[in-house]
Formats: structure tokens, sequence, C-alpha cells
């Protein structure tokens, strides 16, 4: 098996990517876009001064190349284009066998796969990821449109800020992302896919429920079983014939919206690749996330604590932390709406916004302040009806809402009594009838380049009294830069994105894996201490892991093994296999065929040992067949010791027919004119000698 | 090893559906129904049968309910909360929201007619607390064994087939399912599994259904004539299931026809359910899961909560009114209502249980009926009946049974003698062993079981490379040649040897191991000794003799190695016409097939020729052959080929 780690991703919204190699077959684990760099652009409408100031006082300063602060005109002023995952463009996408999808973020960047020719891989995404993404990725085509518009059509293939003189003078914040830390970056920027490549991609993806059993090939058995992240998303398990992987991708044990962190289900596996990032991502405040010695030593109990163990595990802190962050979201929220400004919340993560919805409306309705809440995406209206139709894929409070009759989410009821107002884009009609401020908006894109967010900044930003609320990991200060000065408040807020740390030690004693692939940059952070065989990966390298099974597991059904003709030799009973092999669900198994009678190979294909010739002709003249020895060939006679005796002779058959029988220490030859006769030697020869 | 199924309910007959299945030392019980009529002890399967000792637990590894309706479900509070069942119970997620509705109206029917009450409405809460929803497809494991699988069936909204596996046995039970997809409700799904045992329902084991729309336009237009001429129209039907699928279709109707007649839902009940069915829209058909989005078909827009003061209300309408079959309650006070006039119409469903109005009307056409002693109602109004059902027919099941191919089948949920015949034709027509045992009977067959076995790296290799072998029949099998099909029958055949060049070798106190033949000798430690055949003899060549003496006159002794070549050019035409489906190498001075090897031998004394007296004139040449075990009989083919072709060889 190897293992490359691609990327590492950063972040919620751009997952790790890695590409795997199991019993011959090339798996893509996600396929991700880093939206965050579309910070490099800038935003639609520019202000005007802007354009005026560009062809005097910047181009002199660009080349004088000093360095200032930035300011929103070193900002690249084009349609934007996409980053995708920086390594994958080196492989050949037409040799990937399988992709598997974890998340809704981790397929953004299918579409660029899906498109290239000769592109045949099976993709494997949930059935909920798969809807979910699938409107995220309209939802960008969209905002995208909205830029391209005014920008009108690309004149050539390769634009303007691509050249190298263009990217030499940008500044080195700018540089660094458009080229990445290694300047080697630049060839993963793609031109965004069209909403006709979307429904493709669609078109080519299987979709899976949680625990549901794909096959690939007959040969790897692929599951999916729920991470906690996000609606939809999952760790995969991978069986093959000799291979047992389990895949955790960012993971959260108990969730507010989305199914639980299904860990029973990845046990079993001999190996994990944990590719759980997000510990990464943590600012420095959380630098007591290091090793807990009194975690590990509750950890060393038996493994009829396992149970035990499991339910500590579930037992959460951290969901009662997030509640306690979207409830202080919605008090600073519910400030400024006292004062009259406005809250804009650029957040992406779906449940987030699901939870923070609820929350809001219940704060609003208690503060009785009549603040409506607007939401304005182009399938904000699908994404919110569909959220109400997955109970299978919730979490368990959520399901119970199901089994009392009532919606999963609060935001149905809200929107029937008009407390949310649903709109496509900021230009609709309904929004201008409806439009009244203060209010709370939640739109995409949390990039704050694209979508209805950039209008309602511009709007805003002068405002004081307004708060904008942006989550952690989006680099503020470039974020920011085409709308400054801000005199709006921002209020940044990191949310649960994955395991925490010292939940890895027992999450890895529960799984009990015969292997680890553990990243490299985590690994200072933590110390495991029982699972000796850990590999560390880090970013593009390949890592070989050994196989750890010699063989491979054959099936033989019980009704043929009784049909088998048995041989008994010193120690073994050998026998020929008869009967027809199936591959199926990564199993061999032998199955009883059809074979006609003729086929049946009654008599042994290989021999072995030495055929002594008294014995042989005695054999033969129990068939009625006599003949003489006659001692010939030179070499047997050079040769003086008991076993030239046997070794090269040839026995002159007679009777009934003339036929020769040259029998020698590595072979015998049968000469004979009648078939007849022939075969009846052979039976002779096969008595004397051992064979199968 | 063996699979032995109890069945406690639905043998036979239609009711109380329960099934309990031991295979491989697990015990899986599936559905815990009611018999609707029964008003004893024989409502229940006799759960004393699976322990004496009312052990439960331990006697159970888990319940499986396939759908919500009461034959399949109705016996599960009582089970968990007076028999004192704990362990868990399966379903999926629709089943699980709803059955608790079901259960309610049941248990407020069953106060009204005033029997023994055998579990309370708490008991329903308690009990469907125990239950794990399971989705569709998901693979459940139960425990270190055994995995559960749920597939759709069609028939309701969350009724499932479920599949069984324990070790290398596993089985299907199928609950009720429909194989033709409805106005709300996909087709039965499964997937092609390797299967001991199939318990399948059989209710209309001898029914062939033609499509359904002719008869939903029926249906339709008797409802459209009838609002038409002002009249009113009362469904009676429960609940769940039958009322959204017709109230679909109605709706669809007004749509359609731009009707403005209102339609009405009796009790809050329906309602209520529709939010459920609101929210379970992807276990519906295909179309209607496409519409959430934009509108979600079971937001009826023309359906409105019925008031009692709208019964004698003028006007045409329609009205959903629960229980089905006017058992009692709401819809047999509208049934009295609306009965005498010959405006109104009632439509009933293809099935009402003997004892209720709804059979009393769909017997003849009566036009009194005597309620009780005191209230007889007069009978005007139209009466129609639903011929439309959500179960499969016999085709469907048929289908089924021949899709999976189990080992075995066992038919339960039907009528003992349409279910004869059924069985009948599944044994004749596709071969496979079928049982209807009747309640409390045990059916035993045996399951599957593999022998565990280690394969080499070489062995598995090997068989990745095909290594066919094209045969053709006709000459060879004489049991065909006997038969009058016997041309039909000659084709060709495709051989694989694969598999024979495996070795299966067991070692005591390890574990069994499959190795190529290439590996054996390696592992005995022993020397190969070939066995070959070989035989040289010699062919008139006069033909070629003359020919090439017209050519080359002075040359005549020794065949040049361009004759030699003409000649094995030859021979190959010659075997290529007599043997058409064998690979000819013609390698110049050689000549292959198989292994084996024909060349012409210019030795003075081959020690593979068994006659040197013989001629040695110009007039014939030696063909040496070689050749190994394996191809014996085509060898021997070969060489009496070779010899006829040319009448004066010895």
């Amino acid at each position: 098996m190897k293992f490359t780690c691609l990327s590492k991703g950063g972040g919620f919204h751009f997952s790790p990517c890695h590409m795997l190699n199991v019993s011959g077959f090339r798996i893509l684990l996600d396929c991700p876009l880093d939206l965050s760099s579309l910070a490099l652009f800038s935003p639609v409408p520019v202000a005007h001064q802007a354009h005026e100031s560009l062809d005097t006082d910047s181009v002199i300063r660009k080349k004088q190349k000093i360095e200032k602060t930035l300011d929103a005109n070193d900002l690249v002023h084009a349609e934007p284009w996409y980053k995708t995952v920086k390594n994958l463009h080196l492989w050949d996408a037409s040799f990937i066998d399988v992709v598997l999808i974890s998340s809704p973020m981790g397929m953004l960047g299918l579409p660029f796969l899906t498109r290239t020719r000769d592109f045949s891989a099976k993709i494997y995404v949930t059935e909920a990821s798969a809807r979910i993404g699938q409107l995220l990725m309209e939802d960008l085509v969209s905002m995208h449109m909205e830029l391209r518009q005014f920008y009108g059509p690309e004149d050539s293939c390769f634009p303007q800020w691509m050249r190298w003189e263009e990217l030499e003078v940008l500044p080195s914040e700018l540089r660094k992302i458009a080229l990445g830390k290694d300047c080697e970056e630049l060839g993963a920027w793609m031109p965004l896919y069209s909403a006709v490549d979307v429904k493709d991609c669609m078109r080519k993806v299987q979709t899976l429920k949680y625990a549901e059993e794909a096959c690939y090939n007959g040969t790897l058995i692929v599951k999916a079983f729920s991470s906690g992240l996000e609606i939809g998303t999952c760790n995969w398990t991978i069986n093959g014939p000799k291979k047992n992987i389990a895949y955790i991708s960012s993971s959260i044990f108990v969730s507010m919206h989305a199914m639980d962190f299904d860990f029973l289900g990845l046990r079993g596996n001999d190996l994990i690749i944990y590719s759980d990032f997000s510990s990464l991502d943590k600012n420095m405040e959380n630098d007591d996330t290091y090793f807990d010695p009194v975690t590990s030593s509750s950890g060393r109990d038996d493994v009829s604590n396992l149970e035990e163990m499991a339910a500590s595990l579930l037992k959460d802190d951290e969901s009662a932390e997030e509640i306690e962050k979207l409830v202080f979201i919605c008090a600073c929220a519910l400030d400024s709406v006292r004062v009259g400004g406005s809250v804009l919340v650029p957040i992406d993560r779906l449940g987030v916004v699901l939870c923070l919805l609820e929350q809001m409306s219940l704060l609003l309705e208690s503060s009785s302040l009549k603040v409506p809440i607007y939401i304005i995406s182009s399938v904000a209206e699908e994404l919110l009806a569909f959220t109400n139709i997955i109970p299978e894929w919730v979490c368990k409070q959520r399901q119970e809402k199901l089994f009392s009759g009532e919606p999963l989410f609060a935001h149905v009821k809200l929107i029937k009594e008009r407390k949310i107002h649903v709109f496509p884009a900021v230009h609709s009609p309904e929004l201008l009838t409806n439009w009244q401020e203060p209010c709370v908006v939640f739109c995409p894109n949390w990039s704050l380049r694209l979508g209805p967010v950039v209008h309602l900044l511009r709007h805003w930003c002068s405002d004081p009294n307004s708060l904008l609320v942006l989550e952690s990991g989006v680099d503020a200060d470039i974020a920011l830069l085409p709308f400054k000065p801000m005199a709006m408040k921002v209020l940044q807020c990191s949310f649960l994105s994955g395991l925490s740390l010292q939940k890895v030690q027992p999450l890895l004693k529960i799984l009990q894996p015969k292997l680890v692939l553990f990243p490299k940059d985590l690994s200072c952070k933590i110390q495991i201490s029982e699972a000796n065989m850990i590999f560390l990966f880090s970013e593009n390298e390949t890592l070989r892991i050994p196989s750890s099974k010699e063989s491979t597991d054959i099936d033989i059904a019980t009704d043929l093994a009784s049909k088998f003709r048995w041989k008994t030799f010193k120690q073994e009973t050998i026998t020929r296999l008869e009967g027809e092999l199936f591959m199926d669900h990564g199993k061999h198994r032998l199955l009883s065929g059809f074979q006609p009678a003729n086929s049946k190979q009654q008599r042994p294909l290989v021999h072995w040992g030495s055929p002594d010739v008294k014995v042989l002709l005695t054999e033969l003249s129990k068939m009625g067949i006599s003949g003489t020895i006659k001692q010939v060939t030179d070499d047997a006679k050079s040769e003086d010791d008991a076993k030239s005796e046997n070794a090269a002779a040839i026995i002159d058959i007679h009777d009934p027919e003339k036929a020769l029988i040259d029998v020698r220490e590595t072979g015998t030859v049968i000469i004979a004119a009648n078939e007849n006769l022939a075969s009846h030697i052979v039976k002779a020869v096969d008595i004397v000698l051992d064979g199968i | 090893m063996a699979i032995d199924s109890l069945v406690l309910g639905a043998g036979q007959e239609v009711g109380k559906s329960c099934v309990v299945v031991s295979i491989n030392g697990k015990r899986i019980m599936f559905d815990c129904g009611m018999h609707m009529g029964y008003t004893d002890s024989r409502r229940y399967p006799d759960f004393s049968l699976i322990s004496n000792t009312g052990d439960f637990d331990n006697a159970l590894t888990c319940v499986v309910v396939t759908h919500f309706h009461l034959d399949h479900i109705g016996a599960l509070p009582y089970f968990t909360e007076v028999c004192g069942y704990k362990g868990p119970i399966y379903m999926t997620y629709p089943t699980k929201a709803l059955a608790p509705l079901m259960l309610e109206d049941y248990r407020k029917n069953m106060d009204r007619r005033g029997e023994d009450e055998q579990f309370t409405s708490d008991h329903i809460t308690e009990c469907m607390k125990k239950v794990i929803p399971v989705d569709l497809k998901q693979t459940v494991q139960v425990d270190k064994d055994l995995q559960i699988r749920a597939y759709y069936a069609g028939h309701v909204i969350g009724a499932a087939m479920f599949y069984a596996k324990v070790g290398d046995a596993a089985m299907v039970y199928t609950g009720d399912y429909n194989m033709t997809p409805d106005r709300h409700l996909g087709a039965a799904q499964i997937d092609r599994l390797q299967l001991d045992l199939v318990i399948t329902e059989s209710t209309y084991a001898t029914t062939i259904r033609d499509s359904r729309y002719g008869r939903e336009r029926e249906f339709l237009k008797a409802v459209h004539t009838c609002i038409a001429a002002g009249g009113k129209v009362l469904i009676p039907t429960f609940a769940l299931g039958r009322a959204q699928e017709l109230c679909i279709l109605l709706e669809d109707y007004w749509e359609r026809m731009n009707l403005k007649v209102p339609i009405y839902f009796s009790a809050g009940l329906t309602i209520q359910a529709n939010m459920y069915y609101k929210m379970l829209i992807n276990w519906t058909s295909q179309k209607i899961k496409e519409t959430y989005a934009t509108r979600n078909a079971f937001d009826f827009k023309n359906v409105r909560n019925f008031d009692r003061s709208l019964i004698n209300a003028p006007g045409p309408c329609v009205l959903f009114a629960t229980p089905g079959m006017i058992v009692g309650g709401f819809s047999l006070e509208v049934f009295m209502q609306w009965a005498p006039s010959e405006m109104n119409l009632v439509t009933l469903p293809g099935y009402c249980v003997a004892g209720t109005i709804g059979h009393k009307l769909m017997s003849g056409k009566p036009t009194k009926i005597d309620l009780d002693k005191d209230t007889q109602i007069d009978v005007r109004c139209q009466i129609h009946q639903l011929s439309f059902s959500p179960h499969t027919d016999a085709k469907g099941i048929m289908d089924l049974v021949k899709f999976l191919s189990p080992k075995h089948a066992i038919l339960v949920h039907g009528e003992k003698p349409k279910m004869a015949t059924l069985k009948e034709r599944i044994q004749s027509e596709l071969g496979i062993p079928c049982y209807c045992p009747a309640n409390n009977e045990t059916v035993t067959v045996p399951s599957t079981h593999y022998v565990k076995a280690d394969a080499s790296e070489t062995f598995i290799r090997s068989c990745l490379n095909p290594n066919f072998k094209f045969s053709t029949y006709s000459s060879v099998d004489k049991s065909y040649l006997d038969s009058k099909y016997s041309k039909a029958a000659s084709g060709l055949q495709v051989s694989d040897e694969r598999v024979a060049e495996g070795i299966l070798v067991v070692e005591k106190g390890k574990k069994a191991k499959v190795i190529h033949q290439d590996e054996l000798l390696l592992m005995l430690g022993d020397k190969k000794h070939e066995v070959q055949f070989a035989y040289c003899f010699p062919m008139h060549t006069e033909r070629l003799q003359k020919t090439r003496t017209e050519e080359l006159p002075s040359a005549d002794t020794l065949l040049c190695d361009l004759d030699k070549c003409t000649l094995i050019n030859q021979l190959s035409m010659k075997l290529s016409n007599e043997l058409s489906d064998a690979n000819i190498l013609d390698l110049g001075e050689q000549l292959q097939v198989e292994s084996f090897r024909v060349s012409i031998c210019s030795k003075n004394s081959c020690p593979h020729r068994l006659s040197h007296s013989v001629h040695n004139d110009s007039e014939s040449v030696f063909l040496c052959c070689h050749w190994s075990l394996r191809d014996e009989k085509l060898a021997w083919k070969i060489i009496s080929i070779m010899k006829s072709s040319s009448p004066h060889t010895t």
C-alpha cells in the first residue's frame, strides 16, 4: 500500500487531500477548493477612485517595489480564478480508480476532475453530502456569474495577472497566496467550472447512506460512517482482500446538528489514516491540549473498560462550549440591533447557521424586538427545505423531533411565521419590498469576495453600530481590505471543527489498529504510547506501508470440499481444487460450478519422486502388459551407485503391442503407437510415482 | 449447520405476522403482529414457543419490524411491556415515527369496542423508546456476528425487506412489498444476494394484475361524476398509507381539471400524519422526492380540516374519514347521514374484514343495513370499490424469488390454497425448494458454510490471468446426443483450468492452504518427475514427392528446410480444417497445439521410433511428436488426423 498526502488543507472549508494505493487501485480522498485564496481578488463593485489611481500612483510604487501596508488597490482586479489542491494536477486523473468524498466541502473541486478527458473513476459520496455539495457548487457558480458579468468575457485563456511581471510586483502577502510558500502553486489555479460541469459531475457520483456497503470491482468494499462534523460528512472504511483501512477526517464526537461521530463503526481495521488537521488551525491559546497524563492513565485500563471509554469520549464538554459561543454571538447581535445597527453573518457552515437561526430567533423573540432575519442565497430555499427532510442524517435530539412529529429544525416554523425571510439575491424584488433595517442577514460567502455579502458589507462598513460576524481562520486583514476604513464592529469566532488532541489517544485505544498514519505536524503535540507502529506523513511524501497479511483468505464451500479426492503424504493431506473461483465483496470464494464430466481430470498432472523400474514392470504385468528392462543409456553406466539402477532405463514392451518406456531421473517418456496402451502405461506410472 | 424458521403467525393465513428464525446460533424475530379477526389470546403470536420461562432477552438476539401495519407491529408493545422483552428492536425511521400513531389509534378502538385492554398508551411510548431506527441499505452490526440490512419494499412508507447474515449463512424476510410503483411510493428494490433462505409474503399468490392507471382513472371518474352532480364523496380510510396515496391522486386531478370542490380530512390524525410524510419524503417515489424544494407533495393545497357542522352543508365535497372499512367512529357517523342520498358516493378499499359495514356493502348491493336492533340505514348512495392494492401480485413474487434465487423459500402471509399453487410454481419453474408452514410449525433448511483457507500469492495471481479453453460439446457429451435438442446443445464450451491448478494442502495443526501446483514440490521438498508421451511415425508423402521431383529432379533423398516447412504448413492447414477450435501454432519447422509438438524427424534412429526396420525410402518422412499428460486426448486426435491424411502409413 502507498499513501501520499497531497495537501493538509486548511480549516473547515479546505479539507485535506490524499492519494492512496490499495490492492492495485488508486484512491483519491477528497477534492476540495481553497476558497481562502479568493482574497487575492478584489470584490465587485470596486470603488471608483481605485481605478484612477491605478495608472499613476500605484504603478510607480509597484515599479519601485516599495513595501508598504496593503490597501485595496493591491488586490487583483480581474475575474477570479480558483485554487485547487496544489499537487493534484501533477497526477494523471485518468489513473484514479476511486474518489472518496468525506464532506460537501471536499467535493467543491470535483468538477475540475470529472471534466478532464478519460476520467473514469467511481466517486462515492454520502447522499446528504452530495446534495449539499451540489448546492454549494451551484451557489458558487451563480455568485461567480455576477462577477463575470462585471468583467465581461475573458479574452485569452491566460489572464493578465498570472504573468510573471504582474506577479512579481504583488505585495509579499498576496504573492504568497498566488504562488504558495515555495512559489510552486501557480499551476493549481483554474478558471471556475460551469453549471454544466457541475451537473455532469453530479451524474458521475454514486451516493451512499451511512454504513451502506459499496463494492468496487468486486475487490474493495467502502463504507461511510458519520463523522459528526457537518450534515452528511463521513469517515471511510476501505476493506480489501489484504488491507482493512479506516480513514478519519475531521470529526466531532457530539454534534448539535449532524449525526454523532460513529467511531465504533471504524473498529476492526488494521490501519488508521488520521487526517484530522483541525488542531493545527487552533490558535496558540489552546496550548493546554497537550498530552494529558491523567487521561492516559485512565486509558491504560482493561479492555473490559472499552465501553466506559467510549462513553467518556461521547461525554462532551465541547458541544456545551459550542452552544455558549452561539449564545455569545446572539448576545452581541442583540446589542447591535438594540442600538439600530444591523448584523451581517457571512458564515457558510450549514450546521452552525441552522443552530444560529434557532438561537437568534429565540433571543429576538424574548427581547420583543421586531427585527427580521434575512437569508440571502441562490440556494438557501432549497437548502433549508432539504435540511428538514433528512432525519436519517441529523443528531439524536433532532431525530426525536421526527418521532414526535415536529420539524427537525425550527426554521420551518419561523419561515412560515415570517420571522425568517429567504431571498435568492440582494436584488430580488421581494427583498426590496420587504427590506427593513436593522436586521440580521445570513449570506455567503465567507471569503468576503463573492455573493451578497459584498454588497451588504459595503453598505454597512461605515456604520459603527453594525456587526460583522466572521469565522476564525479567515485572514481578516486581507479579507476586509476592500472595505476599509471599517467602522463596523467585527466579531471573529472559531467553531469546533475536529477532534481535540487529548481525545486522539483514547480513540486509538478503542479502535485498536495495528498501524497508524499520523500527520508529522501534529506528532510533536501528542505522544501515542501503545501504537508503536506509527508512520508519520507530511505533504507530498509517499509512504509505503508493508502488507500485514502474507496470504489471501479463500472460502471453500463445504459441499464442494466434501467432494475433493484427498491424498495423504508424510504430514500433509493434499487435493487438487475443483469448482469455480468467485471474487465477490472482496472475498475469494470457491463454489461448485458447472463442470462437464469429461473435463474433469481424473489423473495426476504433476508427478514427483523416482520410479522403481521393477515395480513398474510388476504393475504393468498386472494389467496384462509385459516387457523387458533394457539398460542402455550411457550416462546410466557411468554411475554405479544404487540409484542408477532405476535412474535411466528403457522398458521394452512387446505385448500386447510394441511400446517403449524411457525412464530417467527427472522424467519418463512413454512411446506408444496405440492410445489405449499408452494410457494403461500412464496408469501404471501413476501408481509408482507420487503425483497430483 | 441449519436455519430453523418457527412460524408464530401468518402461517397459511393473513394476520399477526411473526417468524422466529434461528441462524448460526442467533435468533431473530421478524415482525410482531396482531390478528385483527380475533379478540382473545389468538390475536397475539404464541410467544411461549420462543421461551417457556419467559426469558426472551436471552432467547432472542433482536426483533425486526418491517412496517407499521398492525398485523406486523400490533403485538410489539404487548411483547415488550407485558411479556418483558428488553432486547434491541429494529425498524426503519418512518416505521418508528408512524407506528405509535397506528398503535395509539388501535388502542383507542379497543377501548371503544370494550375489549380487554392489552397495553396502554404508556406501554406504546415505552416500547418505542427501545426501537433503534435504521436507514435503507445501512449495514447494522447487531452484535459481533449478526448483520442486518433494510431494503426498500414499497407497500407503505417505510416498509422494508430485511436481510440478515450470520457467518456464512444469509437470508431475507420480505414483509409486505410491492413490485410496482404507486402514486407515492417506489417499487421494491433489493441487491442480488447470496441467500440460503427467503421468507416472502404471498397475499396475491395467484393474482396477476394489469396496469394500475386504468383503475385509478375509474376511481377519479367516479369521484368527478359524483361531485359534478353536486354529490358528496365519502372515503373511509385509515389514517396512514392509503389516505396519502388517494390524496395525492385527487390533488393532482384537482389541479389538472381546475376543480375547486373542497377535500376534507376528518380528524387531526391525517393532517398530523401529513406532517410526518413531509419529513419522510425521501422514502417516497423518485418523482415526489424531486419536488421537495419547490413544493412538498404532502403540502396539500385543496385539503382542509373537516368540522361536524359541515356534514349537512350544501354543495359537493370529498371527505376522508377514519377509520377505514367503516368500522365505527366518525366514518360511520358520516355514512349514516350521506348514505340515503343517491347523489352521494362511498368508496371502499379492495379488502374489508368480515363483520364491518364495508364488508356488508361490498357483498352485493344492499338497500338497507341494520346497524343494531334499533338503527337501520337506508343505502341509496353509489358504491365504488377501489381495485388497487399495495401488495405485489403473483408475477412480482415470482420475479423477486427468481432474482434472489435463494437455496430455499418459505411462503407466509397468504391464503392456504393459493399458497400451495405458488409453492408448486416456485418448485417447478425455479427449481427452488419451497415450504408453506402453518402457524407454530418449524421449517429447517441447511445453510451455507465455508471452509476457510489461506491462498498463496502465486495462486491468486495465476487466477487473475484468464486461461480459457474452448471446445465444442457435441461429439463428446453423450447425454445431449440422446435428447432431441442435441443440435441446439452442441456449441462452444468454455472451460477454465485456473482453479484446477490450485492444490489444497492440509497439515495437522495448521490452517488449510491453497497453493499453485508449481509451488507444491517446493513445499514438499521433492523433485519434479515429468511424464511425457512421444511417438515418431513415418508418413507417406507421395503427392508431395511428385510435385517436388518435377521441380527438383536431381535432389531426391534429402528434404530441404523449405520442404519441411511446406509439409508442416500443409499439416497445419489440414489440422485447422479438422480442429476448428484448436489454437494451432505454425512455427516453421514445428507445429504446436497446446503442449503437443510435431516436427519432421531427420535422425536415422530416433529413440521415439518403435519400428526401426521399416523402409527408409524416400517416399516417406518421419513425424516426431511429443506431448504432456494434459493433452493426451487432443494428441491422439491430431495423430489420427495426420495419419489419415496419407493412406500409406504403417
